[in-house]
């Protein structure tokens, strides 16, 4: 351990590639290598670094089907109450419970509610907003949003000692390799 | 600060790159990531300057909001009776204009969701734009239910709030029905466009050229960083809520058609109005959309990433769905004929020949079933002009389609109730004021927000010019 009143805090060290397909084989061979702690980034979707990254499915769709199935219900009961216990109308003969008129309603509930606990799961799961992140210290993740790949090994790793990870990641011809202050 | 060691300094992803054509004719030029983003983000963080033509269209688009402005104003003083509204037409105008403005809406959702589950590549380039009409769209659609109500500070009404005279929303009635299903409509839209904006904030946040734009993009994008782990969650809800989108655009314009459907009128209460709305929709939704994407070629220099080929897709988007709302409109002859139905009978002759109006149901089949035929022609699909000209006559022919359908009210079955419809001004002052605040809002847009995905069009690129070559999304998203 270094002495942490010479020392600034790391939050990991970080390599910077030109292509997509550099940026899973480098997560492959960090992978391979022993790490574990790691996250890739990169300015569109490629779902093999979260497939290597041991990430191989994310838990949105068990959030938005809880959430339909809450709001579905909620709005069949709603219905249920107001037509049938709280305001009882007769309309046309029907029955009080006449169920698929309720279901326009049902349905636009269980979209809305699917839609909405999907974009707050996503919020909170993935920590968002977050306006600060030890990543943004380094001057080259500013292309991390236009053209550039970053594997980030990070200091919370097991295995982490900042010599062999630098020299680690060096190894994999990066176009640059940066520690990423806390 | 970071220890950064550099190695060898290297150059852009084919930068030197002159690049085969796309197979497909889906994106010109050669572009590359950077150059890429660097063309659709220009626009909106202000290296290329704002063409003139947004000015005359923004300002165009802002005279005519002020109609909705003092429009609203003398109906909001002296009622709902300054409209040309009575009996038999209680609703006239207004609902015309909502089913138009909202059919006009489901193109942006069937481009962003229908195309994204079927795999259509050509989607990449016009999503966003398309999904920003939607949600404008809905906006202006949303605007005639409520000022037509005669009293819109009460239009919570319309929602299952507890309120204290105990009474609650009738669950039955196709107006509840539209209430849930339209704000349900643009919440989901809402969501499906900003959750694909938020990538291209980020961009635009770490390529601002001052503290303002940095600032506000800021603050929208989130924090987004990239991350391998939040873009599988973001790959996973983006194709979810396509799957939400693509039953909902049916389901919301359907809902829309029971406003007439459910009720026994002749030629309302028809089991074909469902789906012949919603290729109406489509078909009216397309048209906005080549209106819209023409000039974006024309004004921003577009026609790289908007190609001919966009457009003839559209085009032949809009001859397929013309066709269904055709075959529509010979069913609803067809089915008066058969059912030997004298009301259904006597209703489509006063539609067609003996009534008022009989002038409106030709000028929606000239417009909307023989001009679009056109498109058969290739040479038709791939001449903007002539595209446009199409597109215009397919708006006058969905506008007149729902006219036509209101203004069946004006022959009951006793001639006694028969009656005149005639909007005022103020009802065109509604509708002239709705095009302007469409027309202002997606100026706005073009000037503020990036007009073409830039994340999906990167995605989209061969990957020779550093793309993944299109929907890694559907595979990748898990």
């Amino acid at each position: 351990m270094s002495d942490p009143t010479t020392a600034a805090a790391l939050h990991g060290v970080m390599a910077e590639f030109k292509t997509a397909d550099e940026l899973i084989a480098a997560t492959r061979k960090a992978r391979e290598a022993g790490y574990s702690r790691m996250d890739g980034y990169s300015p569109y979707p490629v779902g093999e670094v979260a497939d290597e990254l041991g990430f191989p499915r994310s838990e949105i769709g068990a959030v938005m089907f809880l959430g339909g199935v809450c709001g579905a219900t909620v709005g069949l009961l709603m219905q249920t109450w107001i037509a049938v216990y709280d305001y009882p109308i007769s309309v046309a003969g029907k029955p009080f419970w006449s169920w698929p008129q309720f279901i326009p309603i049902t349905w636009a509930l269980l979209v809305l509610t699917a839609c909405l606990s999907g974009l707050f799961g996503l919020l909170v799961l993935c920590g968002l907003p977050q306006p600060y992140h030890p990543v943004f210290n380094v001057p080259q993740f500013q292309r991390a949003t236009k053209d550039r790949f970053f594997l980030c090994v990070e200091a919370i790793d097991p295995q982490f000692e900042v010599g062999k990870v630098t020299a680690f990641l060096n190894g994999l011809q990066p176009e640059s390799v940066a520690e990423v202050p806390e | 600060m970071a220890t950064a060691t550099e190695t060898a300094p290297s150059a852009a992803p084919g930068a030197a790159g002159v690049y085969p054509p796309h197979p497909e004719g889906l994106i010109g030029g050669s572009y590359d990531t950077v150059t890429l983003g660097d063309k659709i983000a220009d626009v909106v963080i202000g290296d290329q300057p704002t063409p003139k033509a947004w000015w005359g269209w923004f300002l165009f688009g802002f005279a005519l909001l002020q109609a909705l402005v003092l429009g609203l104003a003398y109906l909001f003083y002296a009622g709902v009776g300054v409209w040309g509204i009575n009996q038999p037409v209680a609703w006239g105008l207004a609902i015309v204009n909502f089913v138009w403005w909202i059919g006009i809406g489901h193109a942006g959702t069937l481009i962003s969701a229908i195309l994204l589950l079927m795999h259509q590549k050509w989607r990449t380039s016009i999503n966003r734009f398309a999904e920003a009409m939607t949600l404008f769209a809905v906006m202006c659609a949303g605007l005639f239910p409520l000022i037509h109500m005669g009293r819109p500070w009460l239009a919570y009404w319309l929602f299952p709030v507890p309120v204290n005279f105990a009474a609650w929303p009738q669950p039955r009635s196709p107006l509840m029905w539209d209430a849930f299903a339209v704000s349900t409509y643009f919440t989901v839209s809402l969501v499906f466009w900003y959750v694909g904006l938020i990538p291209d904030l980020a961009y635009l946040r770490d390529n601002a050229r001052n503290r303002l734009q940095r600032g506000v993009y800021g603050l929208l994008s989130l924090g987004w960083r990239g991350s391998a782990y939040h873009w599988r969650r973001y790959e996973k809800l983006y194709l979810l809520l396509a799957g939400l989108g693509t039953p909902l655009v049916f389901s919301v314009h359907t809902i829309v058609s029971f406003d007439f459907a459910v009720a026994i009128v002749p030629l309302w209460h028809a089991t074909i109005f469902p789906p012949f709305f919603v290729a109406g929709a489509v078909f009216s939704g397309f048209a906005m959309v080549v209106w819209l994407a023409v000039p974006l070629r024309h004004y921003y220099g577009m026609k790289d990433l908007i190609t001919a080929r966009h457009l003839e897709l559209c085009a032949k988007v809009m001859i397929t769905t013309g066709l269904l709302v055709t075959w529509g409109y010979f069913l609803e002859v067809w089915m008066a004929w058969y059912s030997h139905s004298q009301r259904e009978w006597s209703a489509t002759m006063q539609r067609m020949w003996s009534g008022p109006y009989w002038w409106s149901y030709w000028a929606l089949l000239l417009t909307n079933s023989v001009i679009p035929q056109l498109l058969w022609i290739k040479r038709v699909r791939t001449n903007e002009l002539l595209l446009f000209v199409i597109a215009g006559s397919v708006h006058i022919g969905m506008w007149f389609e729902r006219y036509v359908i209101v203004i069946t009210l004006t022959r009951d079955d006793i001639p006694g109730a028969w009656g005149r419809y005639a909007p005022t001004i103020w009802d065109y002052a509604a509708m002239i004021g709705s095009i302007g605040l469409f027309v202002t809002l997606f100026c706005l847009f073009l000037r503020y927000l990036p007009m073409i995905s830039i994340t999906e069009m990167r995605e989209f690129l061969p990957f020779k010019q550093g793309g993944r070559d299109g929907h890694s999304c559907m595979e990748n998203a898990k």
